[in-house]
């Protein structure tokens, strides 16, 4: 008892220990901080890249794919099918996807993927980052009637508006195309052009629509040149009044549609001509970040819409391959947030995408897909499928790994950034330990002769040691608990406080344009937070135990003669 | 507890009689058929560096029931050594020490512990309260260490019961929520006494009780030390280097050189 009532009382009278309890506060509070933000960041780009990716990948070592995957499927199927859930075919290919901004082609890299869109959506989480709300419920390979999320989703307030994906979709499409129709008609009053003609090349586009932004009852979009190019668009070259520059931000020169050459296949059933104002080409969801930059002010400014047409370059299956280009119209963005897949991923229709590679067999119409998705029931089994599988499937055709094993080298480079960061983190509450044994080892010396006056009355070795004991024990637990406190509530509040510091030092410290995060993301695991404070608490205890042991170990008779 | 009955029949008297009296002479002590402590051949020394100094050199000696034993000597003849030594704070480094014919210098710590708690009780020159408690909870210090947590708030009350009353029995009943820092010398050492006593000890050992104090106050303290004695039967060993304090004893033993001689 008289262990208890000492220890309270040393706990009230001695404001040296408040600085230990300071320092294990201070560094409990920061770990559960940085613990929190790290979580919440590992986990936002693990769910992103899971998004994307299903859990295990079955895929061809070849860009020519296997044949019939539904035979695959049932193969896999029969090895796993306890824990499978869903299963989607893919079709990955390299590719470039060109663009019209104004004068010039835009051309990127992209991977492309071919998806069927009744069931990719059953495997990873495609659809949940389209733009389109009716897209993320069911996705349409068909360009949607605008509707377009204008506010960013998953963003702050702060977070500037989309105006321009306002009219995205088949308002624009269709303005542009009667721009382009205007356009035309101004430069040729009354006359019919040939097909083909004042088209340098006629395989680079279909996408000659001009846009006339302020309306398509604009005459002649001389008009409006030089404020719409000069605040929309740094490429443009705003000092050269030509008409191409005069019909605005997306203009493109008089260019005509060649619809016997470039829309053959979207229109060989039809027999009609491909009208861009009422028809489009296949649909295409691109990357978001493909189609626009973020400028410093966190604004998106967009160089293609969904509504606009794209052509797309990718290698036949051919021998040797050759390159095969095609039309597509974009009808939905895909934002992911993890700019790597939104600088890169172009998604169109499975099947459109075989044939015109080349994969289907013509006598039975079967096709080659090259890759399988999968999607388990639960994930933690991914490695028990991959092992099933891979010793199941020659190993030299056929690529079998988990999602984590795609993403290895980068899930590996963050934990190991996590771990690293808290045995450093660690090493505070280390020093505040050495803290606490530096205080405690003055106060076993001030109290030499209160030890020695215990001991003559009858107090045992054990009884002067957990005096100290649940001294340094106390002093862990008042810290531990209010670094707690103190650090969920900076977790709470970890947005508010990071603009308080950036409007405080000028600097931002959270840069949206950076992270595609427009708040910080943290997760408070409770056994992270459980293993924090049980470690800040053990420290404190072990550092105590030196001195105590002194403490116990003292002669009373010196003690007592310790003045 | 025996003490406390004793003591609660006669509060009044023993705080305010006057023992002067009865104490001016020295009283004869009956002789007990066994003694209640009895050192045999106490050999003590301390080593500075690597050097030897003997304390005691074979000391035997008895302390009887019940009685008011002064051990007196020159500074560094040893005696508190020899204190320390009886109320087993000590080991000697031979010899042996017997506390009711039962000896207590080579038991184990823990036994050597109960023992301090519960047989012995300490007082010494400079008081030594905890600064961090009251007066009541130095009192109560004795009480706390023989029980466990558990143990102590079931009875908590009692033993609170029985501090009050004894700090009311040295005069302290006024000052139970001070610090001793806020005490004088003489009511911090009349706290210490109730402090020896909460656990009914057997035997008292004051070592040099009114060192420390002005002579008013140490006549205080004296003059109740002798009275427990007288009413409780309490046995009260008291070193002291005072010749007026050894006087008020039943009997005096000299230390010199380590060695008792005879007086």
């Amino acid at each position: 008892m008289f262990k208890l009532l000492l220890c309270w009382r040393y706990l009230r009278t001695r404001y040296i220990a408040l600085a230990s309890i300071i320092s294990v506060t201070l560094g409990v509070a920061t770990m559960v901080v940085v613990n929190a933000v790290m979580a919440g960041f590992t986990t936002e780009m693990q769910d992103r890249i899971h998004g994307i990716l299903s859990d295990v990948v079955f895929e061809s070592r070849s860009l020519e794919g296997f044949h019939d995957p539904q035979w695959h499927m049932r193969q896999i199927d029969r090895v796993a099918g306890q824990y499978i859930k869903a299963m989607t075919a893919t079709v990955n290919v390299p590719a470039m996807l060109r663009f019209r901004y104004g004068d010039n082609w835009m051309t990127h890299p992209v991977q492309l993927i071919g998806i069927d869109a009744a069931t990719a959506g059953d495997v990873a989480d495609v659809t949940k980052y389209l733009q389109h709300p009716d897209n993320r419920q069911h996705l349409s390979w068909d360009l949607r009637d605008g509707g377009f999320d204008v506010l960013p989703r998953e963003a702050s307030a702060e977070m500037p508006p989309r105006s321009q994906l306002q009219d995205a979709g088949w308002p624009r499409r269709r303005r542009r195309a009667e721009q382009e129709q205007a356009f035309r008609e101004s430069l040729t009053p009354g006359r019919v052009e040939p097909p083909g003609f004042d088209m340098p090349r006629a395989e680079d586009s279909f996408a000659t629509n001009p846009q006339l932004l302020s309306g398509p009852n604009q005459g002649t979009p001389s008009t409006d040149v030089a404020s719409t190019v000069s605040s929309e668009d740094p490429n443009s070259n705003a000092a050269e009044p030509s008409p191409v520059d005069a019909v605005g931000e997306d203009s493109l020169p008089s260019e005509e549609v060649n619809p016997f050459e470039r829309a053959d296949m979207a229109l060989q059933d039809q027999g009609e001509l491909f009208d861009p104002a009422r028809d489009q080409f296949d649909g295409l969801i691109m990357g978001i970040a493909i189609a626009s930059f973020r400028s410093g002010d966190g604004r998106d400014h967009f160089l293609a819409l969904p509504g606009d047409d794209v052509q797309l370059t990718f290698p036949t299956v051919g021998t040797p391959p050759k390159a095969e280009s095609m039309p597509f119209t974009v009808v939905d963005f895909y934002e992911s947030k993890m700019s790597e897949y939104d600088a890169s991923f172009v998604f169109v229709p499975l099947e459109v995408l075989q044939r015109a590679r080349g994969m289907i067999d013509p006598t039975t119409g079967i096709g080659n897909v090259t890759s399988i998705q999968i999607k388990l029931k639960d994930d933690r089994d991914a490695a028990v499928v991959r092992d099933l599988l891979r010793a199941s499937f020659p190993e030299q055709i056929y690529g079998i790994n988990t999602w984590r094993d795609k993403q290895g080298p980068l899930l590996a480079a963050v934990q190991l950034e996590n771990r690293i960061l808290n045995v450093l983190l660690f090493m505070i509450i280390a020093v505040a330990g050495f803290g606490i044994l530096a205080i405690f080892f003055m106060i076993v010396v001030e109290k030499t002769r209160d030890v020695g006056v215990l001991k003559s009355l009858g107090a045992s070795k054990q009884g002067v040691m957990s005096i100290f004991i649940s001294y340094g024990m106390s002093l862990g637990l008042v810290g531990a608990g209010v670094g707690l406190g103190l650090g969920l509530l900076i977790v709470a509040y970890i947005n508010e406080i990071a603009v308080l510091i950036g409007s405080f030092t000028g600097h931002q410290v959270f840069d949206p344009s950076i992270y595609y995060f427009f708040t910080i993301p943290t997760i408070v695991d409770p056994r992270t937070v459980t293993w924090i404070v049980v470690g800040a608490v053990s420290i404190a205890i072990a550092a105590s135990v030196l001195p105590a042991r002194r403490a116990a170990r003292m002669n009373p008779v010196e003690a007592l003669r310790y003045e | 507890m025996n003490s406390r009955s004793l003591l609660a029949e006669h509060p009044v008297q023993v705080a305010k009689d006057g023992v002067s009296s009865t104490l001016s002479e020295p009283r004869e002590s009956p002789l007990s058929a066994c003694a209640r402590l009895r050192a045999a051949g106490i050999e003590k020394s301390y080593h500075k560096g690597n050097v030897e100094i003997p304390v005691l050199r074979g000391v035997d000696m008895e302390v009887r029931h019940g009685e008011f034993l002064a051990i007196v000597g020159q500074s560094g003849s040893g005696k508190s050594t020899l204190l320390h030594l009886l109320g087993t704070l000590d080991v000697p480094d031979a010899g042996e020490i017997y506390f009711d014919e039962r000896r207590i210098d080579r038991l184990p710590s823990r036994q050597r512990d109960a023992l301090r708690n519960q047989d012995f009780g300490m007082i010494f020159q400079f008081y030594h309260l905890l600064p961090e408690l009251s007066t009541l909870e130095n009192v109560l210090v004795p009480a706390m260490i023989s029980s466990s947590v558990w143990g102590y708030l079931v009875r908590r009350r009692q033993y609170t019961e029985q501090a009050k009353h004894l700090l009311d029995l040295v005069g302290l009943s006024h000052r139970l929520r001070h610090r001793p820092r806020e005490l004088s010398g003489g009511e911090m050492q009349r706290a210490a006494i109730a402090r020896a006593l909460i656990s009914g000890p057997k035997v008292l050992l004051a070592d040099e009780p009114t060192g420390n104090l002005d002579r008013s106050s140490g006549h205080e303290v004296i003059r109740l030390l002798r009275n427990l004695n007288v009413q409780q039967s309490l046995t009260i060993v008291i070193v002291t280097h005072d010749d007026e304090i050894a006087r008020q004893a039943d009997r005096t033993v000299q230390l010199v050189e380590g060695r008792i001689e005879p007086k």
